[in-house]
């Protein structure tokens, strides 16, 4: 058994560190601000490499495993949780290609995502369906030589951006989980309306729309595996990306408490340093802990998914405790900043507000918890 | 067109720097090392010129303890062709650094046109390397440069001086260049970089190889010490009028006394 990360994995995660520091937090602030979309960083991202880690390495990828990925992502996620959601949207809309497309599919849509800058989106939750995602209503219809597509899809990451959707409908939902499909929709397809960009409390920099698809025809050869399958595609892709969503909020949590430890030895109360006082010093140790175990049941449970193992159970501990970690500790930093940390001047206000959202989207924390339990009392 | 750039591995600028018990160094086990951080522009002005000349190759060279190779592959992730690692102690004096630097490019059979350093290493700031390196060279040399143009075989460098003026230098090569903070903004070694740099051969040498010996020392570093704690600054009340006379007799007596300043 080892814990450590290997020399090729220790310079992935400075590299992303480096780039966190120097290209991300120094603009964070300003991109939350204006609901700016981060188009020239998630770029330059892109161009070294740190983007689109579950492509693999057959197809023009970097063939990182999925541990390679969390530690990415935790990275990223240091110097931004909301850009890190743009940058993670990719992959999450590529996975389902990935686990179930054909070669000439992978090589169709993931290649020109090595080729060049590229952007995603996963389009699976709609208007009146977002924990009950088997009850989609987005019709898939057969059109001789193509499929229609019609139906509305809510809370669309990078949807303003994207070249690229997969989009997931019911060629029949009398047939419920066994009528789900999952389509390749390219960006520019006649037919998609874009709605407005959501005014988000955080994560307020990635771009979130509604999607309408009206009538919008897409060549059969589009469709992931057969008609029915798109189902155990989509919970395939959130084994893989619940880790990668996990990580997110261990480098948001990792992020507040170096600022908190930062703050507390520098700001005097009581003629002593605030990391003086024993309640600051254990709202600092609890976050060490959490983020501890965090960051072990993160990389286990993107681990069992690169031995292939299930990872169900483990994926949904990882994230439920990594995002609800991450929530506490964020809250604890704005406690450690007091009237500071209630300011936008100050950093620690905007990490609560990206937290929240990690503890909602990929399945809440409570779905969860009913997947944990679904798991253990089978 | 071959350029060399001779970098130095300096221990991450948050270490926290310890001398060994007894004086000679400082402890190394756990220092996380880096590529001196003047030592990036260079790699990457050299970097910039195999840009606009793709015959150019660009190798690194780099002496020091061979325990991690930060700095080179860092430089070879960034893109440099080819490196020589000379195995020497990390505490060796510019001199020998120097000597050991040029028998690593003579050795390696390529004639040099361009040379580049950084201006000076950010952990002994012993600022002659450079210089000792072109003397031996016979080659001019340009020192703290913030501008780089060529022309054929002429090159035109900008040198920062006092007070933020530039002056502007008309060299030929071949010529040793050490470059200071705004020559460029060096790239990122791109993941892919980082791995293709591991398959990359990298040269090795001791310092006999290259001509160096005991003998060529001409500084032996005889202890290291941390600096004196400096003790917390004194304040003086003199809002009160009436008292600002007596104050200042007492501000400026222990300047004199004590601070030693006037």
């Amino acid at each position: 058994m080892d814990f450590a990360l290997s020399s090729d994995q220790l310079e992935i995660r400075d590299l992303a560190l480096k780039f966190a520091r120097n290209e991300m937090i120094p603009h964070a602030q300003e991109y939350d601000e204006h609901g700016k979309f981060p188009a020239e960083i998630f770029k330059k991202a892109w161009e070294l490499g740190l983007i689109n880690s579950c492509i693999p390495a057959e197809y023009g990828g970097s063939g990182f495993s999925g541990v390679d990925g969390v530690i990415i992502g935790e990275a990223l996620a240091y110097g931004c949780m909301g850009m890190n959601t743009s940058f993670m949207a990719n992959d999450l809309a590529l996975l389902p290609i990935v686990i179930g497309g054909s070669d000439a599919q992978k090589k169709k849509f993931l290649t020109p995502f090595t080729e060049q800058f590229k952007i995603a989106s996963f389009c699976l939750t709609e208007p009146e369906n977002g924990s009950d995602a088997s009850g989609i209503k987005t019709q898939i219809k057969d059109g001789g030589d193509h499929w229609i597509i019609n139906g509305d899809k809510m809370w669309i990451t990078n949807a303003g951006f994207a070249d690229l959707f997969v989009v997931y409908g019911t060629i029949d939902s009398s047939l419920k989980h066994k009528g789900i499909s999952a389509v390749v929709v390219e960006g520019k397809t006649p037919g998609i309306e874009l709605g407005k960009k959501e005014d988000k409390m955080g994560h307020r920099s990635s771009d979130t729309r509604g999607v309408k698809f009206n009538n919008v025809k897409v060549p059969k050869e589009n469709m992931l595996g057969k008609p029915g399958e798109g189902w155990a595609i989509a919970m395939s892709t959130l084994d893989h990306s619940r880790p990668l969503v996990a990580s997110s909020a261990l480098g948001g949590a990792q992020r507040a408490m170096d600022l908190s430890i930062q703050y507390s030895k520098e700001r005097i109360q009581f003629g002593v340093p605030i990391a003086k006082h024993q309640a600051v010093q254990f709202m600092i140790a609890e976050m060490g802990m959490k983020i501890e175990a965090a960051r072990l049941l993160v990389h286990k449970a993107a681990w069992l998914c690169d031995q292939g193992k299930k990872n169900t159970e483990v994926a949904s501990y990882a994230k439920a405790f990594a995002s609800d970690s991450c929530m506490q500790i964020t809250t604890d930093a704005v406690q450690i900043y007091g009237g500071y940390g209630y300011s936008r001047e100050y950093p620690v206000e905007k990490l609560m507000r990206d937290a929240k959202l990690i503890q909602i989207y990929e399945g809440t924390s409570q779905i969860q918890r009913l997947v944990m339990a679904r798991e253990l009392l089978k | 067109m071959n350029i060399f750039v001779c970098v130095k591995q300096v221990p991450d600028t948050e270490t926290k720097i310890i001398p060994t018990s007894d004086g000679s160094f400082i402890e190394t086990a756990s220092i996380k090392w880096i590529m001196n951080p003047y030592d990036e522009y260079a790699v990457e002005q050299a970097l910039l010129i195999k840009t606009s000349n793709p015959a150019a190759n660009v190798t690194v060279v780099r002496l020091g303890s061979v325990k991690d190779t930060e700095a080179l592959r860092t430089a070879m992730a960034m893109g440099a062709d080819d490196a020589a690692l000379i195995e020497a102690p990390d505490n060796l004096d510019s001199y020998s650094i120097a000597k050991a630097l040029k028998g690593a490019i003579d050795k390696s059979g390529k004639k040099p046109d361009l040379i580049f350093t950084g201006k000076q290493a950010i952990d002994d700031d012993a600022l002659q390397v450079p210089q000792i390196l072109a003397e031996m060279f016979n080659f001019p040399s340009v020192s703290v440069i913030v501008g780089f143009e060529q022309s054929g075989t002429t090159i035109k460098v900008k040198r920062e001086v006092e007070g933020g003026a530039l002056e502007v230098y008309e060299v030929s090569t071949p010529v040793v260049l050490a470059a200071n903070k705004g020559l460029n903004t060096p790239r990122y070694a791109s993941l892919p970089g980082i791995m293709k740099a591991k398959k990359k051969p990298m040269l090795q040498y001791s310092l006999g190889d290259v001509g160096v010996s005991d003998a060529d020392r001409r500084v032996k570093y005889s202890g290291f010490k941390l600096p004196p704690e400096k003790p917390p600054g004194k304040k003086f009340d003199a809002t009160d009028a009436a008292k600002q006379k007596e104050v200042v007799a007492q501000v400026v007596g222990l300047l004199r006394t004590e601070a030693k300043v006037i």
